[in-house]
């Protein structure tokens, strides 16, 4: 008996307009790996990444996170939509970092982590602050506490994002792009915190043009282009010996 | 060595300073001889011209009736804000809600009250006696379980309030709406990645942002709702401008009276402004990195050095 994976995502379509950004996604992430997707912009990797916690809707295919439908439910031979709040409550499991870091701008550090376990799941103020202040010594920003976002740096405002995140104690983290906005420089930083993070065994999703963390932190890699998966692979086979064409003309360009 | 001087300021040939002379402004002497000559001419109307009734005004200032118009002035402006700020809310809610109905009710409000005069509006609501003589509450369509004279339900306040309330919704809701769409999309991304409700989403993390766009033209309406008020006078309701022109119409200094109760409300739009200033600051949290000192602040600092 095979474990139930953590994602597994069937025939996936997606459209916006007339455009299809996505034709037909197959896929599966085991619970524990480190799972990256790589690929040109405009390949679809961060829609799919978005449809996984339903930011996105999908027009076709089934898209699972352990054994639930994400954003529906099977009865009676149909798919119902989920309300609102049953889609929320999925939410809950699954943490998201974004390109733009996405902070409250209105909070500090430890109110942007706290809100969501406060807000969420009601947990008392005690326990959410001394998990806050946990997450962020992880994340290297303990003395930045009480400092607003607008007063740190990309990389700073990054790791309290990972940090936000892991405070709602998620089962899966979706990264898209961690480290396409930051400078050069403050990128070592984030992905320090997620090979930390992979470590400890976390599931992990990352859509990232960062070659050399998917070859030491990733267990399993995907090429996307043109909205299908064009190849997959063991991060090592697929950097060091790609088979496809596409696949081939993009390393050659970004390594 | 060139890393050297660099390295020590006080080692380097330093050049002397410039000491260039200042371009002239010869247009600010002149525009500074032109407003003073005008300021001159005003004060001295003001001080000979009898019919100013500086006296008259001083006499009538803080009297009984005018304080007492003074302070249902500020009750109006107040309360019917209050109701406008969160009827806007609601509506600018609404409007931007999936449900199509609900968006569009909020349209429809928004269009009869913002086109129409705020006046007429005050005049209907005063009389609404004459449309519905009677009010009750009860099944719609079926039997009222209480009802009762409109004047009794409605009295005058209730009607200007009403009046001047949820016209001011109206602009209030499109303020609002403004304010949140000024929110960057990835705010309400995060949160709804993190589990957040739609409610708690807005409540929580869109308008404390929409706040800074909001606050400035909330201050502007409340200004121009303290002056609105005055049109109340005229359905008729006791507040600043029929005191004073109750005033007048015994005495006939109409124009020293006039000049009285634009005083007044020149300094309760002042005392605004000020209030206004400091709830900017304090909604500029997080989004400028350093607040500039208020003046209080800069006083201190001031008599501090001193």
């Amino acid at each position: 008996m095979t474990a139930l994976p953590m994602v597994r995502s069937e025939n996936v379509h997606k459209s916006f307009g007339r455009v299809e950004v996505l034709k037909g996604i197959d896929l599966e992430v085991s619970a524990g790996e480190v799972f990256c997707i790589i690929g040109p912009s405009g390949s679809g990797k961060s829609t799919f990444l978005r449809c996984i916690n339903h930011l996105e809707k999908i027009d076709a295919g089934r898209l699972w996170v352990e054994d639930r439908l994400v954003g529906y439910r099977e009865g009676g031979g149909k798919l119902h939509e989920l309300r609102e709040s049953e889609v929320a409550a999925q939410r809950r499991d699954i943490g998201m970092v974004f390109q733009r870091f996405n902070l409250f701008p209105h909070m500090t550090a430890t109110q942007n982590v706290m809100e969501a376990p406060l807000r969420v799941k009601g947990e008392s103020k005690a326990v959410v602050r001394e998990r806050a202040l946990t997450l962020l010594d992880r994340v290297g920003l303990r003395d930045k506490a009480d400092v607003y976002p607008a007063q740190l740096s990309g990389g700073q405002q990054q790791r309290v994002a990972i940090a936000r995140a892991l405070a709602m104690q998620p089962k899966l983290m979706l990264f898209d792009e961690p480290t396409s906005a930051l400078d050069p420089e403050l990128v070592g930083d984030v992905l320090d915190v997620m090979r930390q993070l992979a470590e400890d065994g976390m599931t992990m999703i990352v859509v990232t043009h960062e070659m050399g963390f998917a070859r030491e932190a990733g267990d399993a890699l995907v090429f996307m282009d043109g909205g299908v998966v064009v190849e997959a692979g063991t991060p090592r086979a697929l950097l060091g010996n790609p088979q496809h064409e596409r696949t081939k003309a993009f390393l050659s360009k970004v390594l | 060595m060139t890393s050297a001087t660099s390295a020590d300021p006080t080692l380097s040939r330093r050049p002397e300073a410039i000491r260039a002379v200042a371009v002239r402004h010869p247009g600010r002497w002149v525009a500074g001889a032109v407003v003073l000559l005008v300021a001159a001419m005003m004060v001295n109307s003001a001080l000979t011209n009898k019919r100013f009734g500086w006296g008259e005004q001083a006499k009538y200032a803080f009297s009984a009736q005018i304080l007492d118009g003074v302070r249902i002035t500020l009750v109006l402006t107040f309360a019917s804000m209050l109701i406008g700020v969160l009827l806007g809310v609601v509506l600018a809610v609404m409007r931007l809600s999936p449900n199509p109905l609900v968006s569009r009710a909020a349209w429809l409000y928004i269009w009869v009250f913002r086109g129409t005069p705020v006046l007429v509006q005050l005049i209907i609501w005063a009389n609404l006696g004459a449309l519905f003589p009677q009010l009750s509450i009860g099944i719609p369509f079926g039997p009222a379980f209480a009802q009762g004279e409109t004047s009794r339900i409605v009295p005058m306040l209730v009607a200007v309030l009403l009046g001047l309330g949820l016209n001011e919704g109206a602009y209030m809701a499109e303020i609002v709406r403004a304010g949140i769409l000024s929110v960057d999309e990835g705010q309400t991304e995060a949160a709804a990645a993190l589990g957040m409700s739609r409610m708690a989403t807005l409540r929580r993390i869109v308008l404390p942002q929409a706040m800074r766009v909001i606050v400035p033209p909330t201050g502007n309406e409340t200004i121009s709702m303290l002056k609105t008020t005055s049109l109340a006078a005229y359905v008729p309701f006791y507040e600043l401008l029929f005191k004073t022109q109750n005033i007048y119409t015994r005495t006939y200094e109409v124009m020293p009276m006039l000049i009285m109760a634009s005083l007044w409300y020149l300094a309760m739009t002042s005392v605004l402004m000020v209030g206004q200033y400091y709830i900017e600051r304090h909604y500029a949290r997080g989004a400028t990195r350093n607040l500039p000192d208020t003046p209080l602040q800069k006083l201190r600092q001031r008599m501090a050095r001193a």
